[in-house]
């Protein structure tokens, strides 16, 4: 006991004392998880909407594998980059195995499906309402999709702060991809489990507190943002 | 009034010159679901001037009876034609608004900003047309206002505003006091009243026969979605033909 407590009170001294190690290691966790989660918003907003509005063959079948993709195993997404990126896979020639630009490409795969999934969900209800007025005045099918994403811009964002959540916390796929380089590709979570294995718990314990008190902002302001929303929008 | 004419001068501007749409002539029109007969057989001709009031106990088919003119649904069979105009094209010259207003998540000038920009409009014209509109409404001191958090009412004649700064030939109205008060009741009746008399054909859905009375100029009256009578109010009202329509206007329940 008397160990964790002395960890414990290491672990403040380095978030108090901004240690540098510890800050590179935050900053590089947020520029990936926020790259790719940038990315996948791009990706996924449009894909969710499309899905949730558009009739065309095949549209059951990608709302299916939008909500069974949201559950994909971090450790298999890297398994899966880790093959196309390596030497000798498809995409080994851009050299890009073991570099955070790999990491983003990873936590995209994942969280893509989670902001789709999301919005697919949110755009569809808010379509159900917005459809006969919509056909009514003539808007076209791309506009509608404009239309309902920016109307449901707010619950969109809680999807968003979702994905960012998962990608932040996750660390099956980046360990795979990005190999836990010290000042390279190190990542909070990953040098959580390194620093554990290795019984440096006080490094370990001050990332986990950091980690912590993100998800927790994070739900926070996702929680924040739907009430306001819901009270001042309607 | 004298606004009015200023703004709808203006609106003229921007909208292709167009030739009316009307009459409308609906030849034995049918539609069903469900291997069930919602409408059948309805054949009727309106043209310019007249408002046309849709008459009938629940479930007679009124509301879809205007679906299916605005074109939102398909019928089974029959025809729905517009003078001159391919249905999509007769659609742009058209607007309608139903029993519960849709309205953007939006303010209440954005509202009204949308349709506008759909429409092509320049935003430099855009905001001028906002505020006059607004302000016929009564919404101008609203126009920051988130549009879903404004009262029954207010968000009724938001949306009568938003079909009316279309300057649509043909305005369909889906019950549209059905869930207001006797206040928001008569501003929206005011509305529709300034809209005639600009020119726009307006063709609703009732169950309020004091509405009817009050702004009908022939009536159409549905039962069991068929086509009972069509008739100028004054006759409708003092003589029905059929018996369905004499029960109906002496308040019977029709089954």
């Amino acid at each position: 006991m008397d160990d964790f407590r002395a960890a414990f009170f290491a672990a403040l001294s380095l978030l108090m004392g901004l240690d540098r190690d510890l800050v590179a290691i935050v900053c590089l966790s947020l520029s990936v998880s926020l790259s790719a989660v940038g990315l996948a918003t791009v990706l996924g907003l449009p894909l969710g909407a499309a899905v949730a509005v558009w009739q065309f063959p095949g549209q059951a079948l990608m709302r299916i594998l939008l909500n069974a993709l949201m559950g994909l195993p971090p450790v298999v997404v890297g398994l899966v980059v880790y093959l196309l990126l390596s030497r000798a896979g498809p995409l080994g020639t851009l050299g890009l195995l073991f570099t955070p630009t790999a990491m983003v490409i990873a936590q995209c795969l994942l969280v893509t499906p989670i902001i789709a999934a999301f919005t697919r969900q949110t755009v569809a209800d808010l379509h159900e309402e917005y459809a006969e007025q919509l056909r009514s005045l003539g808007v076209g099918p791309w506009r509608t999709l404009w239309t309902l994403l920016w109307d449901g811009r707010f619950s969109l964002l809680t999807g968003i702060l979702a994905g960012f959540g998962r990608a932040s916390a996750e660390v099956g796929a980046v360990i795979i991809v990005g190999g836990n380089m010290h000042r390279v590709t190190r990542v909070v979570t990953t040098t959580i489990a390194l620093e554990t294995s290795k019984g440096n718990l006080p490094l370990a314990l001050a990332l986990g507190m950091i980690l912590m008190l993100l998800v927790l902002v994070v739900n926070a302001a996702a929680m924040v943002i739907r009430d306001t929303a819901q009270r001042v929008y309607g | 009034m004298k606004k009015m004419g200023l703004l709808s001068t203006r609106l003229e501007g921007h909208t292709a010159a167009r030739m009316t749409i009307l009459p409308l002539v609906v030849h034995d029109l049918c539609y069903e679901s469900g291997g069930k007969r919602l409408l059948e057989g309805i054949s009727f001709r309106t043209d310019v001037g007249p408002r046309t009031v849709v008459l009938g106990p629940n479930g007679a088919g009124k509301s879809l009876l205007l679906r299916l003119c605005h074109g939102l649904m398909q019928p089974s069979a029959g025809t729905i034609a517009w003078a001159g105009a391919a249905p999509e094209t007769a659609r742009h010259c058209q607007a309608m608004v139903f029993q519960r207003p849709v309205l953007l998540r939006r303010s209440t000038a954005a509202n009204i900003t949308y349709v506008l920009r759909l429409r092509g409009m320049p935003r430099r014209q855009r905001r001028l047309i906002v505020t006059e509109t607004l302000e016929q409404a009564g919404l101008l001191p609203l126009a920051t206002r988130p549009a879903r958090v404004l009262s029954g009412g207010e968000q009724q004649r938001l949306a009568l505003a938003r079909a009316w700064v279309l300057k649509p030939q043909v305005l369909f109205l889906d019950e549209p006091t059905a869930s207001l008060d006797p206040a928001a009741t008569r501003a929206v009746e005011a509305l529709l009243e300034h809209m005639h008399h600009t020119g726009t054909k307006i063709i609703m859905t009732t169950h309020d026969l004091g509405q009817a009375r009050r702004l009908a100029d022939e009536v159409l009256f549905l039962s069991h979605g068929r086509l009972v009578e069509y008739a100028p109010a004054p006759a409708f009202f003092s003589n029905p033909q059929s018996k369905e329509a004499a029960a109906f206007l002496e308040g019977k329940l029709l089954w």
